[in-house]
């Protein structure tokens, strides 16, 4: 054995000696193992929490509400000519324009009170200002009413300029229906209080004077001398001699109402849809007694009418039509900043949000459609006098009553969405009664979108219960006879068809639904139906002729094999009753059951409905719930059905009384992870339905699931707008629904996987 | 014997429990059948879309006229009498139930339509016509009808009738190969030459942005700005002749209507004559056909031509995936199995790793986009990429945050995969290794990772399977309906992680729902459906295999 010496060698004490260098090697190698996996892991499960707090991080700022600060203070810029009457502030909130009781526009630095430009707007007139009007918020368009009987109209714009890479912004004034003012005919006397209606095809004015009010109505027509330009015609002018002194007028931008606020709070309102004979409609008196009215404006858009109390309540007020297709006003919401006296309402410009100013110095923030109260701040000590919100609702420049102007940065960046807009019932403007919409198409100062998830969440749950109805006794009857009654060789092949059937792609699952399933249901209703009643049917019949077949023919067959069996079974029945559908069609539902359905039981009839998506998702989520439940019910220990077998009972005795009870926590929770599936799925209802919100629980309707819904709109929603925080909330939503019940669902698989095993 | 005058009472029956037995075997059947129709159907669709159909000429009676109807078949349902006498047609039957066809008569510039519907017996004569030709075309779709003319720059060719068919293969045979070299200059070389130059152009705003007034600089980029320009200008010259080439020939050709109509053979891909052809030519045909679906790319709005850079597309961005996910799922893994302390909090990671595969997929999209792209993209293009902007770079959706988004959704698959695989390993096998005084690294590597590396290849392959069939989180982090460029090519670097791609699932829904001829495109998604089940079905069936295997495996080491 001369190579057993040679081998032996290294083995010598000497080479046992203790290797330091290697020893330190690897034990270093080994802490760094140690330290590599634990990072490793501990990021996995990192990244896991991210995907939590990112997603929750994204949706808090929608809950936030809203917060003032201060950018700078300083005192009237220019102040000897006349007492203001109104501040506004461009888009990019670097400017703001005041204009005082002289008829002098004066633009400066918002920032700053740095004076940039004057304009004279009275020069060469004789006459003064007497009141004033917002005509067009978004277009900067004003009008005066003149103490000559006269209304004075002009726009102030903001032209943006690139010079040296660097933006300059210019301001301009101009009268877009000529420097003259407009003569109402009436004389020279004061205009004290008007109203203005402005749109393409005209102006109206409702004017009142000592003389009382009168109401004049301009034509638009474009001028001969050149295209662009725009010349009033008077079409018409009434005198309205039973009309008190208004406290507050206001005429809706569309020239179709008019409403007038008395000293006692009544408001009455008239229809001028024809201006030469204005109907009186109706007079509503929203305040509480005791109360009265000291501030009355429209939100944007000019459908809804606020008006402030000096109790500190805003009532947000407008047009309903009931059934005869009256329109009522109607008290919407009321708001309330404090005990207060509202000094001004200020709608914002491109919300259906608005701020008031208060006599205590405060400013209280309030969107109307989600009914939130974002903030109530008391900015000053003197109470303020005037007020302008930049059209972002970014900037507020306010003047007190000792002259000195203030300057704040709002951050208001999601008052739309709160708890009872997204969840509750929302009464939308123009809306007969308060109901869930989702419409969130991008928004324009006349449409708000329409947040509320409640529709979508209900198409979830909806899609979820037709697909767990198919599923759940498929996949739940599957799973039982396949762990307690197959034969293990069946058994071998239908799990794993089971699992191919895990993995088919959803996408694909979505296509058949919609493009060849739904036209196939849609033109073989009657059969559809009638399949639902003979498989059962033929199910019993085939087992009842096999207990009665000669045993030598039974016998032939091992326990075990129903399953195989009963596919030819299955298969013939389908196709009876479907070769029967066409004829089944023309004899009981005259030739189209689609069309006797809509006339003969009024019911509609979507072809991408919920009966496609009970079947395509329950497809793809009868394996989940089926590996779940064979699992549970497979490792019920065998001795406890042995023992039972053994004292007598049938099967199908002990499957009920013996493994059903101790597997029934197993199926439960493969119910909930299957739900968790349905709720979630994205493809299928995508492609297999006809993606409207609607909430019908019919099952021959559609629906538009969360899941789908963010699947449409995410890609074209702007970054970080409310819209995009909504569809995130909609995913955090899901997420957390499949996470709670699955988390149930687990731990209940836990429990029972130790209980098996002390068993 | 007292049993069997027991069982053929009905009552005995119903209290043996049997019929209940019956109905629950019945749910197996049921769930069965639905698995296997459906991918018979898919299969059926799709593969029968490659054969070359039997066009029929047909004299049918429209109810005011006879005409002449050249197509194929391609489906027939029967339809109750009332409901095609409710839309309008004249049956010429007594019958109940009637059947009715869809007829693909393509010539969409002619008809207007693409199909039409026919009742039977309204069909006077059917007659199956041997020289009907059938012209697939890059627009206006297929083509149905006789051969009457070839042309060569507008001038009749003088051949016998006889050799009409030879002639225009012929001549097909030139038209294609100069469609080849255009699409290689087209593709290749000018998509070259504009990478280049948008590369030069990003490095002009890079200098211009660094405040780089050096005029050297500037030069530079302009010569070499110059250099491709000349070569462009050089292929254009090219192009525009191998253009003129393919203008040359012509046919004319009858059409159902009676009218001649002239197709430019530049227009046509391809060309035969279904109802004259054999079986072995059908064969040859059908394999030439379904290879083209696969390595072509999309023509006409997807509807036509092949999904090749979708299935690139769903390779790359499968492939990105698993180098991602694999070493961080296994990781996760052994970490959770062999590291950490085993207790409530392992317990409760354990819990929600296994409720992550349950989370909606879309969820995970939610987080692709606002995170890896919006997040990280976007700090990305700050830092790297402001010359390109405002255009993003990363900053959009792209294939490495697909990848990384479908990871994330894959990561529970692997770990709980591999744990499993870990768990299954029996103790004694580590013991042996710690008592040879191996370190527990060294026990790791050497001994228990290589046994558990089937669990983990099982693991793999799920998650690939997943991610391939995944489509509603792609929708938003960078699937896209036609991408420009595929992610990996000819230039530099080659690999291009920031680019939209293709996918086969992102496809199927596009072009079946999204497309404006969902009814001509529907074959076609049927056979991209039916590549993408196949790859699916084969990759679950090895992961099921493999870890059959595995179970086999550590069943008999159990035992020793």
């Amino acid at each position: 054995m001369p190579q057993d010496t040679s081998s032996t060698k290294p083995l010598t004490p000497g080479s046992l000696e203790f290797n330091r260098q290697l020893w330190k090697r690897r034990s270093v190698r080994d802490f760094l193992a140690r330290y590599l996996v634990g990072a490793g892991g501990t990021a996995v499960i990192a990244s896991i929490i991210l995907i939590f707090v990112f997603l929750f991080a994204v949706v808090f700022p929608l809950f936030k509400g809203a917060a003032l600060y201060p950018v700078s203070s300083y005192s009237l810029p220019d102040a000897t000519v006349g007492d203001s009457l109104l501040y506004s502030t461009e888009e990019q909130a670097e400017i703001s324009m005041r204009l005082d009781t002289s008829g002098t526009v004066h633009f400066f630095y918002t920032d700053t009170g740095t004076t940039i430009q004057k304009f004279d707007l009275l020069a060469g007139l004789n006459a003064k200002i007497s009141s004033w009007k917002h005509v067009d918020t978004e277009r900067n368009v004003l009008a005066l009413g003149l103490d000559s009987g006269q209304i004075l109209i002009f726009r102030h714009s903001y032209a943006l300029r690139y010079a040296d890479d660097r933006r300059t912004i210019i301001p301009e004034i101009s009268f877009p229906y000529g420097e003259e003012p407009i003569d109402l005919g009436i004389g020279r006397q004061a205009v004290d209080h008007f109203a203005i209606g402005n749109d393409e095809d005209g102006l109206t004015i409702f004017a009142y004077t000592q003389e009382g009010p009168s109401l004049v109505d301009y034509a638009k027509v474009t001028s001969f001398l050149d295209e662009d330009e725009i010349v009033l015609e008077l079409a018409s002018q009434v005198s309205l001699p039973y009309v008190d002194r208004p406290m507050k007028a206001l005429l809706s931008p569309e020239r179709r109402w008019l409403y007038l606020l008395n000293d006692e709070g009544v408001i009455s309102f008239y229809d001028i849809r024809s201006a030469d004979m204005p109907v009186h409609v109706e007079d509503v008196q929203p305040l509480d007694a005791g109360s009265r009215p000291t501030a009355f404006e429209f939100l944007i858009g000019g459908i809804s009418v606020l008006l402030g109390d000096d109790l500190g309540n805003i009532h947000q007020l407008f047009l309903v039509r009931d059934e005869d297709g009256n329109q009522h006003l109607t008290e919407i919401r009321r708001f309330s900043s404090g005990a207060a006296a509202i000094t001004g309402i200020f709608a914002e410009q491109l919300r259906k949000g608005f701020l008031v100013t208060d006599d205590a110095g405060q400013i209280a923030v309030f969107h109307t459609t989600a009914n939130r109260h974002l903030l109530t701040e008391k900015v000053s000590n003197h109470p303020l006098m005037h007020l302008s919100i930049a059209p972002r609702s970014d900037k507020i420049v306010a003047e007190d009553s000792s002259g000195q102007l203030h300057v704040w940065k709002l951050d208001n960046e999601h008052p739309e969405a709160s708890f009872s807009s997204i969840w509750g019932k929302v009464w939308y403007e123009s809306y007969p009664e308060p109901d869930y919409v989702w419409q969130s198409s991008s928004a324009s100062s006349d449409f708000e979108p329409k947040f509320s998830l409640t529709p979508l969440t209900f198409g979830t749950f909806k899609a979820a219960f037709y697909a767990m109805l198919l599923a759940m006794p498929l996949a739940i009857f599957g799973a039982i006879f396949t762990a307690y009654f197959m034969a293990p060789k069946m058994r071998g092949t239908v799990k794993p068809t089971i699992e191919i059937m895990e993995a088919l792609p959803t996408v694909i699952l979505g296509f058949l639904a919609g493009l060849w399933l739904a036209p196939f249901v849609e033109s073989h209703l009657p059969g559809i139906f009638v399949c639902l009643l003979v498989i059962p049917a033929g199910m019993f019949v085939a087992s009842l002729a096999w207990w009665n077949i000669p045993d030598r023919i039974r016998l032939l067959v091992p326990e075990g094999w129903q399953a195989a069996l009963l596919i030819p079974v299955v298969i013939l029945c389908t196709w009876v009753a479907l070769a029967l559908s066409p004829w089944m069609e023309s004899v009981f539902f005259g030739g189209n059951m689609r069309i006797w359905m809509t006339d003969t039981l009024g019911i509609g009839y979507d072809q991408r409905n919920s009966i496609i998506i009970g079947i395509a998702m329950g497809f793809a989520v009868i394996p989940t719930i089926f590996s779940i439940a064979e699992d549970a019910v497979f490792s019920v220990p065998k001795h406890l059905t042995s023992g039972s077998l053994a004292l007598g009972a049938t099967p199908w005795q002990s499957l009920v009384r013996v493994v059903l009870p101790s597997a029934s926590p197993g199926i439960f929770s493969a119910t909930m992870i299957g739900l968790g599936r349905a709720v979630g799925e994205t493809m299928i209802v995508l492609m297999a339905t006809g993606n409207t919100p609607v909430m019908d629980f019919s099952i021959f309707e559609g629906m538009r699931t969360l899941s789908a819904n963010v699947a449409v709109e995410l890609p074209e929603s702007e970054v970080n707008s409310t819209h995009f925080r909504i569809l995130f909330l909609a995913a955090l939503v899901l997420f957390i629904f499949t996470f709670f019940f699955n988390t149930i669902a687990e731990i209940v698989r836990q429990r029972l996987r130790e209980k098996y095993s002390t068993l | 014997m007292s049993d069997q005058t027991n069982k053929s009472s009905f009552t005995s029956f119903m209290s043996s429990g049997q019929p209940w037995v019956w109905m629950n075997a019945g749910a197996v059947a049921v769930s069965m059948i639905m698995v296997a129709g459906l991918l018979f159907l898919i299969a059926v669709r799709g593969l029968g879309h490659f054969w070359p159909k039997t066009v029929y000429e047909i004299e049918y009676d429209n109810g005011t006229n006879v005409v002449q109807i050249v197509g194929e078949r391609v489906e027939t349902e029967e339809v109750p009498r009332k409901r095609i006498v409710e839309s309008g047609i004249r049956v010429d039957s007594d019958k109940d139930l009637i059947e009715r066809s869809l007829i693909k008569v393509g010539i969409r510039e002619v008809l207007g339509v693409d199909f039409m519907l026919t009742v039977a017996p309204n069909e006077r004569s059917v007659r199956v016509p041997e020289d009907v030709i059938v012209l697939e075309r890059t627009q206006w779709g297929n083509f149905y009808g006789y051969l009457t003319d070839v042309k060569e720059v507008g001038k009749t060719v003088d051949v016998a009738d006889a050799d009409l068919w030879s002639e225009l293969e012929h001549r097909l045979h030139r038209v294609t190969e100069l469609r080849e070299r255009i699409e290689h200059i087209e593709k290749n070389k000018i998509g070259s030459i504009n990478f280049q130059l948008e590369k030069l152009r990003l490095k002009r705003r890079g200098l211009e942005l660094k405040g780089i007034t050096d005029q050297g600089s500037y030069d530079l980029l302009s010569t070499e700005q110059d250099m491709y320009t000349r070569d462009y200008e050089v292929l254009k010259e090219e192009l525009d002749e191998l253009y003129r080439d393919i203008t040359r020939d012509s046919i004319t050709a009858r059409v159902m209507t009676g009218d001649e109509v002239e197709i430019k053979l530049a227009n046509v891909v391809k060309a035969y004559q279904p109802n004259a052809m054999t079986l072995a030519a059908k064969i040859v045909f059908y394999i030439k056909t379904f290879w083209g679906f696969i390595s072509n790319d999309p023509r006409e709005a997807n509807t036509e031509g092949g999904i090749f850079p979708a299935i690139f597309g769903t390779v790359i961005m499968v492939l990105l995936m698993s180098i991602i996910v694999t070493p961080f799922g296994v990781i996760a893994a052994i970490y959770l199995r062999e590291y950490a302390r085993q207790g409530l909090i392992t317990r409760l990671v354990r819990i929600s790793v296994n409720n992550l595969a349950g989370v909606p997929s879309i969820v995970y999209g939610v987080f692709g986009l606002g995170f890896f792209v919006y997040v990280v993209g976007g700090s990305i293009d700050e830092l790297f990429y402001r010359e390109a902007l405002p255009s993003p770079t990363f900053g959009s959706g792209g294939v490495l945050w697909a990848s990384l988004t479908l990871a994330l959704l894959t990561v529970p698959v692997v770990i709980v995969a591999t744990e499993e695989g870990l768990a299954r390993i029996p103790r004694s096998v580590r013991e042996g290794s710690l008592a040879l005084g191996a370190t527990k690294a060294e026990t790791l590597w050497r001994t228990v990772l290589p046994m558990a590396s089937p669990a983990m290849m099982t693991g793999l392959i799920l998650a690939v399977a997943r991610a391939a069939g995944e489509v509603a989180p792609l929708m938003l982090v960078g699937a896209v309906k036609l991408a420009p460029s595929l992610p990996v090519d000819m230039n530099a670097p080659f690999i291009h992680l920031e680019r939209k791609f293709m996918h086969l699932g992102f496809h199927i829904y596009d072009v079946g729902f999204q497309s404006p001829n969902v009814e001509a495109a529907r074959p076609l998604v049927y056979a991209t459906a039916l590549i993408l089940v196949a790859v699916i079905v084969v990759l679950n069936l090895s992961a099921i295999y493999i870890r059959n295997h595995l179970r086999e495996k550590y069943r008999s080491l159990e035992q020793h």
